[in-house]
């Protein structure tokens, strides 16, 4: 490789320069994945080996028995696997919470974009301030109503409980994606026939996939590897998510190691997977909102 | 087809007045052109009879119907914008099929209307593109395409030709008027433009500041401006304006300007005779200043001495700015002139051509 050309080949900048900025990036690629490969290398050692001064990521005697523990239970203890179920529960109130999530901020994106009525300017900045209130502190309100609503060991209190804190958030990206669309797009809908509702569903929702992609990711995601609100709505075993599903695999004195590993593993790859798939629109769609044109 | 009418509508955006008591009856098949300045109420007055603004009083009508609060969808119209507002998602043949879809036409009657308008904008080869990849004078096309499908009562059009280049500006004017003709319905067109006004309309309204100033043929509108914004607004170059003052008597009067005195011709005379002694706007259109060597017979001519300022020749023509007495004013010359900078030239004022306006309300004597 020409080190040279690699080096001058961006902007012109220096090659000095260049390396500081590689070191950087170097740098946080190994935090960013050194945790990843250490849980996989844990999930494929023997037994529950957390601890070890073998620095392999693959070890000599890696073996796969900590996943099939996992998916298909312990045959000696005769002890059953819950993962699929944990898988589902997930999956239910996470696909749920991200669908009733971009129903709805995108109607009220659309709005407070587009309509004019009192309380417009300061029911965005309120909506901006629950950004800033952290989990742990919504915790005691949020636990005290879903219980007066009776919906502790309910799906339906979890959603509400993610769309509380993420449709906010939503409403803001969307929002800011539909500033952008020209208002004449909508009149040219409304003189060929249709109603507001309806260019806003024939019109407007077409253009706006690559935002409404955020937002069903974002919705997706805040549920998805959500601990601490699970932990107080849901006491069911049977109702666990993956996350309160993973703590089972740690006792009062032992730790499952290889298996809460394993699990781990199984459960990022359906994320990786959708962001994988979805990160042409994510990129686009983060930066379209802001420009204009 | 339908006529429309507007009867004393006002449209207030909070304090201000959009659009002020504006009556105007647009006669079935006429082809109207609302001009005016930015902002002079020209496009609210089209979106309120397209029903995208809700009008503060007032009556809007499209045939014989009372259209204030009936839907845009259902008042019968098509609107071509200025940025086309071509839905970006849909193929050429979609957007054109949109609004009869929505209808609930026939697939065989949608098929034949969009190909049919098609073939009159001959955009055939398009049909199954995206406005993406569509020129401005393509979309352009489709825009109006979109329209004619619908076979409306009234067409509404909202600077269509703003966004192309000079050429095909020229080009798509005489194609929107073709299209007036062979369609037979009420078009109202808005522009900026005083040329476009002139080509295409049947009868031009001119608005400034929310009013209504004068509708009128282009030709009346050109000869007899109402008042000194009309006058000044139709035109190119625009008509030269003098502070005079009348002197002398009803049967021989002059107007004395700043470093010229002219007399004025005997059939304007008599209107002007309360003016006597007082001051007047004069106003003179360019072409009806001559160089004095090559002024056309048979005008009722009078001469002034002016210094030339600048001069631009145009080909056929040269626009000549003379200076008298610090003010100065434009000629639109004969390309033989021998009218050079600094030199001291005689021109001609066609008397039989010339306006004269009241300074307070600056409406024309007549």
């Amino acid at each position: 490789m020409n080190w040279r050309k690699f080096f001058y080949r961006a902007h012109g900048d220096s090659p000095f320069k260049r390396l500081i900025i590689h070191l950087i990036l170097i740098g946080a690629c190994v935090i960013a994945v050194y945790p990843i490969l250490r849980i996989f290398t844990i999930s494929i050692r023997p037994g529950d080996r957390l601890l070890s001064t073998d620095l392999r990521i693959i070890p000599k005697d890696a073996t796969l028995n900590s996943y099939r523990l996992v998916l298909f239970g312990d045959p000696v203890t005769k002890r059953k696997s819950d993962f699929f179920l944990w898988l589902w529960n997930s999956l239910v109130i996470t696909l749920t919470t991200a669908t009733i999530g971009v129903i709805l901020s995108a109607s009220a994106a659309y709005a407070f974009s587009r309509f004019r009525f009192p309380g417009r300017g300061p029911g965005l900045i309120f909506l901006l301030t629950t950004q800033m209130i952290p989990a742990g502190m919504l915790l005691l309100p949020l636990y005290i109503m879903l219980s007066r609503l009776k919906l502790i060991n309910n799906y339906l209190g979890l959603v509400i409980a993610y769309s509380v804190t993420s449709v906010p958030f939503s409403i803001w990206i969307l929002k800011g994606y539909f500033d952008t669309i020209p208002l004449d797009l909508e009149e040219a809908a409304l003189i060929d026939g249709t109603s507001r509702l309806g260019a806003f569903y024939r019109i407007i929702l077409p253009l706006s996939t690559p935002s409404l992609a955020i937002a069903f990711l974002f919705n997706f995601m805040s549920g998805w590897s959500e601990y601490l609100v699970a932990r107080v709505v849901l006491q069911k075993a049977n109702m666990y998510t993956w996350p309160l599903g993973l703590w089972t695999f740690a006792g009062q004195f032992t730790l499952a190691a290889g298996r809460f590993a394993a699990a781990s593993i199984m459960i990022a790859l359906p994320a990786m997977a959708l962001f994988l798939y979805s990160s042409k629109w994510l990129v686009s769609g983060l930066t379209l909102g802001g420009v204009k044109g | 087809m339908a006529s429309v009418t507007y009867d004393h509508v006002t449209k207030c955006f909070g304090d201000v007045i959009a659009v002020n008591d504006m009556t105007l009856d647009i006669p079935d098949k006429e082809f109207l052109v609302l001009v005016g300045p930015s902002g002079c109420g020209k496009t609210t007055a089209l979106r309120l009879l397209a029903g995208l603004e809700e009008v503060t009083s007032g009556i809007i009508k499209i045939g014989d119907r009372v259209v204030n609060d009936v839907a845009p969808k259902d008042r019968d119209i098509a609107m071509v914008f200025q940025s086309y507002a071509l839905y970006p998602h849909m193929s050429v043949y979609d957007n054109m099929a949109f609004g009869l879809k929505l209808r609930k036409m026939p697939k065989r009657e949608i098929d034949r209307r969009v190909k049919e308008a098609a073939e009159i904008l001959g955009i055939q080869e398009l049909l199954d593109r995206k406005p993406r990849q569509l020129s401005g004078g393509q979309r352009q096309r489709v825009a109006l395409g979109r329209a004619i499908v619908r076979e409306p009562q009234v067409f509404l059009m909202d600077e269509p030709l703003s966004n192309l280049d000079a050429k095909l500006r020229v080009q798509t004017r005489a194609e929107i008027s073709k299209l007036h003709q062979r369609l037979q319905a009420t078009f109202i067109y808005v522009t900026h433009d005083q040329t476009e006004a002139m080509t295409m309309g049947t009868r031009i309204a001119v608005m400034k500041d929310g009013v209504l100033q004068q509708v009128d043929t282009p030709q009346n509108l050109y000869d007899y401006p109402g008042n000194m914004f009309v006058a000044g607004f139709i035109g190119s170059p625009a008509m030269n304006f003098f502070e005079t003052t009348l002197s002398g008597t009803v049967e021989e009067m002059y107007a004395e300007g700043p470093g010229f005195k002219v007399r004025v011709p005997a059939d304007k005379t008599h209107a002007l005779r309360d003016y006597l002694g007082k001051r007047v706007i004069f106003g003179i259109r360019p072409e009806d200043i001559h160089d004095a060597e090559y002024a056309p017979p048979g005008i009722t001519a009078e001469t002034i001495t002016a210094k030339v300022d600048v001069t631009e020749l145009m080909g056929s023509e040269v626009f000549v700015y003379l200076l008298t007495d610090a003010k100065t004013f434009i000629g639109r010359f004969d390309p033989r002139t021998s009218a050079r900078v600094g030199k001291t030239i005689d021109a001609v004022f066609n008397m039989a051509k010339t306006h004269f306006f009241d300074p307070n309300t600056e409406r024309a004597i007549r």
